[in-house]
């Protein structure tokens, strides 16, 4: 429950945060908002000897509107995302992952950031931020690098942020008009999804003209359904027409087999969560 | 140590605290704030919950150096100077939404933060709205009629 | 017998709001955890990480070394003072007892159980050199699997001979209260309808909100101990018992408790090593669990494999039941421990007319966690168990499930009713409930929407279950345990104490926590006593204020400690009469009591009773040889078992593409007698339902094959929230028990006994069409799926958890 003794740090600004780190590298861990990390640290399954917390960095919070897309600030609570309405507006599909995110302790806390660079694939954000191809900004000592989310998630609880670096901001692309759905299976409400599925679609009259889809806790990191998100354009939005694209949702996948249930089983879930996924974002379901 | 200034149910106060120490642990053993309480150690029961700058937030998930320059409402705070209950501490009481009471300040505060969201909600919303508060002694039942008596969206209890 | 309870112009039957409340709404309450003491110390637990192995060393220096610390010690250090881990229900002569240190010195025996202990002045100081105390163990194979540590393949304890702690059993033929169920069956062979089913109850974990705490102080004359128990009494008992400090120089106060379940009706490990490191450094000290420490080492539940028989006539009448179980003991025989599947013995044959029957428990130890009482204890198992079997029988006859339960069960005009488990049920009415139970469901209307559903092939289908459920509450009757070989009585005591201000404060040796009891009881006296239901205080757990008692559990507060209280108040009228016809100079054969009043029959005159506490306390008037008190105190003993019943019907919508299973609606009737609060009543009931529902849905205690807890935390271990659970609608019928003078019976664990059947139920219900006749609890979407799919149960859970919490270094943020 008591976490290990450490130092802490918090800093003003990005740069001085980078300073930090560049100062006890190894030995320190970044708190954003802290809701995984904390649990992390009260268990004592890490123990840094420094902790940085970015919390006092105004700049790292916000949602702005880039043009042509939008910049959300790593520092950004879930809950000023799920909020927000340019979020709803150009990105719906994270809105509707956010209302399923944790819950509303943890949502006014936790910052978007976080949650993507914690990179749990079963956290609720990756599986929209790929299917939406966003751009991860990442500040380190030479500058900054723009990393895109199909690169952003390497395995496990790892990223492309390199120890020195810090997640400052996430790019989404503008996704006006497109229907949006997140379908979140869990036993009970406060779990981690044992399957979700975000999808997002660009409808053309009653056929789809685009689908992105993204798989939560499919594999040791969010992943694309490419192969159903291909076969689902030009199909009519109904049941009978998306079917056979969502049979396709967990092509490639390698999904873990826990308490919660086995791989075989989720890969099962995958195809039915897409499906209906799709539908509701086609506005069908 | 840190030091930490901040302001705990209207009350400034000032320490030095360890880093590592938890809001939930400077509140009850700083400040003998004991009406918020610990369940767990994974911030899945709630029991913990506070307001920090006025939204609700899970204490044993904060530590209390990031509290600092924050305003603080625990369940000590709620009730009015001349201890009126808050509207929903009274609710819980009306409703019989509480049995033995270790999840109730953590239920209580986060239904006033779910009602200053929403203050008509379904009973959809508020059984959402309490997904990350355990209870469990009540089966939810009496606290959901609580949060709608509240609300001024049901009757209260029924026996 | 049955009906509607008269509306009361008294307090009993009025739903007052608790008294409780006020405290623990504003947070104005006293946690074990919330006690600070000068010079307090703090203990953290160094435990095993192995279901079985020998300590073949424990380094303390660098511990020692570390900054604060006090004190590290282990089990050999504490020696005898750490006193023992008692067992108070051999349930056989012979039964195999490991003995139970509560820190172990040479083997430990499941994953958690604690081998050093370290003191300092803070928890985290304490925590921090409880992670720089080296002990090396050498692994030993562990008994894990129930179904195989029967068998004895690998022993628990080796030195034991055996993993079978006892085999209790009990045969209607034997005992001359029915037939031979032997014969029974092979008649039904022959002639007649056999149906043979293999359940599992799942291990569950009571999981009160609560972590459990203790603190002892060995400062004064006694030492105190504070402690989130709710059996002050029994734990001081225990405590002195094994420790040798003498039981009146130990007070144990239980303060506010934050849920028990039967969780905490154990005498602890931890609660021991804390007494005995305060009585070594003379300081006191203080120790609280984290969650996973609670999940892990805090007694667990259930855990039993049922072996079942079901016998009966082509027609449907059951003629024998014949039960074989295996249940899992754990590392341990704990306090009730081998006790827990013999409450389960007496209830199988629940409501039902069985002409023969027959019972037997395996108690088996294995090297996990210890089991005990959790909330049902014995009852849920057995309910479960016919509950289900009644549904198979009505599924082979091609019955309606409440028709065949209908032939079977005792029938209103037939009570008292003696059982072929040998028990006499005083008062019920299972037609009456049942009719109302289904009227409120909308019985009819479901089944009608269930054959819809059915014929239209929909993706989401419909399931109704049945649990028409009995149980034997209020512990109880001594003699009945001390036939049972219990090492204790089953009485309660109650004092009720007249204040000079003509204030009322009652004594009850029953421990709440979270039940109500200080509103009940207060409605009760304030009735009995005539005095307003503000002016009575009631004191409980603490054991220099209730010196004795039995504490809270097997819903025995209100039937035998509320009959207590009532036989204390109508003592303190008896002794308030004599003064009382002094006063009033008048006869006391005169004097009529009524609305807390003594007045002269046919007079105006009257004196209070409040009046006469004032006199007493003067005691400038009394009448010559009379004392200067009418304070009463009393025990009781009661003289039966109560058997509140009830019929529960649950509506479970399927999603046959993910195995999902959603609360469509949940009603029941249940008779539980007359009602003191029916706020309070209905709190009980709601709660017992959804622990009920949780087992068949969400809850499961899961090991992996190194006998690691892998449901270690509230992230794996289930609970269900408020967004998992619906709202439920209850009723009541009365039958007033014939045996205690409110006519009350026990409620506490009602909901929970009936909810778990009438959900799997249920689901088997909706699954019937598919071939499915079980789906294992908990019934996962995943087992579900599986069963529509395969037409078996579902299969196993697999035992592992996702690492949410990871140990990694990466960059999370």
């Amino acid at each position: 429950m008591i976490p290990a003794a450490f130092e802490y740090v918090a800093p003003a600004s990005v740069e001085e945060a980078l300073a930090a780190l560049a100062e006890h590298g190894d030995d320190a861990k970044i708190i954003a908002g802290g809701q995984s990390l904390l649990p992390v640290l009260r268990m004592r399954l890490n123990a840094p000897e420094w902790v940085i917390d970015l919390g006092r960095i105004a700049s790292l919070r916000g949602v702005r509107d880039g043009g042509d897309h939008l910049a959300i600030g790593a520092m950004t609570t879930h809950h000023d995302v799920g909020q927000d309405p340019l979020v709803h507006e150009h990105a719906l599909l994270i809105s509707k992952a956010i209302t399923h995110l944790a819950d509303a302790q943890v949502r006014h806390r936790g910052t978007f950031g976080g949650a993507l660079a914690h990179a749990d694939p079963a956290g609720d954000l990756g599986a929209p931020a790929l299917a939406l191809d966003a751009t991860f900004v990442v500040q380190g000592p030479g500058g900054t690098r723009e990393v895109p989310a199909a690169d952003f998630f390497v395995d496990l609880f790892e990223t492309a942020i390199s120890d020195d670096e810090i997640l400052t901001e996430v790019r989404v692309p503008k996704y006006d008009g497109w229907g949006a759905a997140y379908e979140k299976f869990v036993r009970i409400a406060h779990q981690w999804p044992i399957v979700a599925v975000a999808a997002t679609v660009r409808m053309e009259g009653d056929t789809i003209a685009e689908a992105r889809i993204g798989l939560t806790n499919m594999g040791s990191t969010p992943v694309r359904a490419r192969a159903a998100e291909a076969a689902l354009v030009g199909v009519p939005a109904t049941e009978e027409g998306i079917a056979g694209a969502a049979a396709l949702a967990a092509d490639g996948t390698n999904p873990p087999s826990d308490l919660n249930g086995d791989a075989d089983y989720r890969r099962h879930l995958a195809t039915v969560l897409t499906r209906r996924a799709v539908l509701t974002a086609a506005g069908r379901g | 140590m840190t030091r930490i200034s901040l302001t705990v149910d209207g009350q400034n106060v000032v320490d030095d605290v360890e880093p590592r120490m938890l809001l939930v642990q400077y509140l009850r053993e700083k400040l003998g704030k004991t009406g918020t309480v610990i369940g767990c150690d994974t911030s899945n029961c709630g029991a913990c919950t506070v307001h920090l700058d006025g939204r609700s937030v899970k204490s044993c998930n904060v530590l209390a150096v990031q509290a600092d320059g924050a305003e603080v409402t625990t369940i000590e705070g709620l009730a009015g100077a001349d201890g009126t209950l808050h509207p929903v501490q009274e609710a819980f009481r009306e409703c019989h939404g509480l049995q033995c009471g270790f999840c109730t300040p953590g239920m209580i505060m986060q239904t006033v933060d779910l009602l200053a969201e929403n203050p008509s909600p379904s009973e959809e919303a508020i059984r959402l709205g309490l997904e990350g508060n355990l209870c469990r002694c009540t089966g939810y039942h009496n606290i959901v009629r609580a949060v709608q008596h509240a609300a001024g969206t049901a009757e209260g209890a029924s026996a | 017998m049955t009906a509607t309870q008269e509306p009361t112009r008294g307090e009993i039957g009025r739903d007052r709001r608790r008294k409780e409340d006020q405290r623990l709404i504003t947070g104005r309450t006293r946690w074990t955890d919330n006690i600070t003491l000068p010079g307090m110390l703090h203990l953290a637990m160094v435990r095993s990480p192995f279901p079985h192995a020998r300590i073949t060393s424990i380094d303390t220096e660098a511990a020692k070394a570390a900054p604060n610390v006090v004190a590290v010690f282990t089990g050999a250090d504490l020696g005898e003072g750490q006193g023992a881990c008692i067992n108070a229900w051999p349930v056989v002569p012979d039964q195999v007892t490991p003995a139970h240190l509560p820190m172990p010195t040479d083997r430990v025996a499941f994953a958690g159980e604690t081998v050093a202990v370290v003191v300092a002045r803070s928890a985290a100081e304490a925590r921090d050199a409880a992670e720089l105390v080296e002990v090396d163990y050498d692994e030993l194979p562990a008994a894990l699997d129930l179904k195989e540590s029967a068998d004895n393949k690998v022993l628990a304890h080796p030195d034991l001979g055996t993993n079978v702690s006892a085999v209790w059993r009990f045969d209607s033929a034997e005992a001359g209260t029915g037939g031979d169920v032997e014969q029974a069956i092979a008649e039904a062979r022959e002639n007649g309808i056999v149906i043979e089913r293999e359940y599992r109850q799942q291990r569950l974990i009571p999981a009160f909100m609560e972590p459990r705490s203790t603190v002892v102080d060995p400062t004064g004359e006694q030492i105190t101990v504070w402690s989130a128990t709710q059996v002050p009494h029994i734990l001081r008992f225990a405590i002195a018992a094994t420790t040798g400090v003498p039981e009146s120089k130990i007070r144990v106060i239980a303060p506010d408790v934050g849920g028990g379940f039967g969780g905490k009706l154990q005498q602890t490990p931890e609660e021991m090593i804390t007494f005995a490191v305060a009585r070594k450094l003379g300081k006191p000290v203080k120790f609280t669990e984290t969650r996973s420490e609670s999940l892990l080492t805090a007694h667990h539940g259930r855990d039993q494999w049922q072996r079942l028989t079901l016998a009966a006539t082509k027609d449907g009448h059951v003629t024998g039941l014949k039960v074989d179980l295996l249940a899992d003991l754990g590392a341990y025989v704990a306090i009730v421990g081998g006790g827990v599947p013999v409450l389960g013995a007496f209830m199988f044959n629940a409501i039902y007319k069985f002409p023969a029957y027959q019972f037997q428990t395996t108690n088996v130890l294995t090297n996990k966690t210890w089991t005990d009482a959790y909330r049902g204890a014995g009852r849920p198992e057995a309910t479960f168990a016919i509950e289900r079997l009644m549904d198979e029988l009505a599924h082979e006859l091609g019955k309606d499930p409440l028709k065949v339960r209908e032939m079977n069960w005792i029938k209103h005009e037939e009570f008292p009713f003696t059982t072929v488990a040998g028990l006499e049920y005083d008062s019920g009415n299972y037609e009456a409930a049942t009719a109302r139970a289904k009227e409120m469901f909308g019985y009819d209307a479901l089944r009608a929407e269930q054959a819809e559903r059915r014929a239209r092939g929909d993706r989401v289908q419909l399931g109704i279950g049945v649990s028409t459920f009995t149980e034997m509450c209020g512990l109880a009757p001594s003699r009945v345990l001390g036939s049972l070989n219990y090492g204790a009585g089953g009485w309660e005591h109650a004092e009720v104490r007249m204040l000079a201000t003509g204030k009322v404060e009652v004594v009850t040796g029953a421990s709440a926590h979270g039940q109500g009891h200080e509103t009940a009881f207060s409605q009760i006296v304030a009735d009995r006593l005539g005095v307003p239901f503000e002016d009575v205080e009631v004191l409980h757990g603490d054991t220099q204020i209730s010196h004795k008692g039995l504490d809270t559990y097997g819903s025995r507060s209100l039937v035998v400690g509320g009959e207590a209280l009532v036989r204390a108040v109508d003592k303190v009228i008896e002794k308030a009469r004599p003064v009382a016809a002094h006063l009033l100079e008048a006869s006391a054969d005169d004097l009529e009591f009524a609305d807390g009043r003594f007045t002269v029959r046919g007079t105006d005159s009257g004196v209070a009773i409040t009046e006469v506490a004032t006199a007493v306390f003067a005691a400038h008037n009394l009448p010559d040889g009379v004392e200067a008190s009418i304070d009463s105190e009393a025990t009781y003993d009661p003289v039966n078992f109560n058997y509140p019943h009830g019929t529960h019907l649950c509506a479970v919508e399927i999603d046959t593409e993910t195995g999902q299973v959603r609360m469509r609606k949940y009603a029941c009737c249940d008779d539980i007698g007359n009602v003191i609060n029916p706020l309070i009543v209905s709190g009980q009931v709601h709660g017992g339902l959804v622990q009920g529902i949780a087992q068949a849905l969400w809850e499961e205690a899961v090991y992996d094959d190194n006998g690691t807890l892998v449901t270690g935390s509230f992230v794996d271990y289930l609970l269900p929230t408020a967004a998992d659970t619906i709202s439920f609608e209850l009723d009541h019928t009365t039958s007033p028990a014939t045996t205690n003078s409110l006519g009350t019976k026990g409620v506490g664990e009602a909901g929970t006994i009936a909810s778990t059947p009438a959900v799997v139920n249920a689901v088997v219900d909706a699954l019937r069409p598919y071939g499915v006749h079980d789906v294992a609890m908990p019934c996962t979407p995943e087992r579900v799926w599986r069963a529509i799919n395969s037409g078996g149960p579902g299969g196993e859970t697999t035992q592992a958890a996702a690492p949410h919490f990871d140990e990694s270094e990466g960059a999370a943020q």
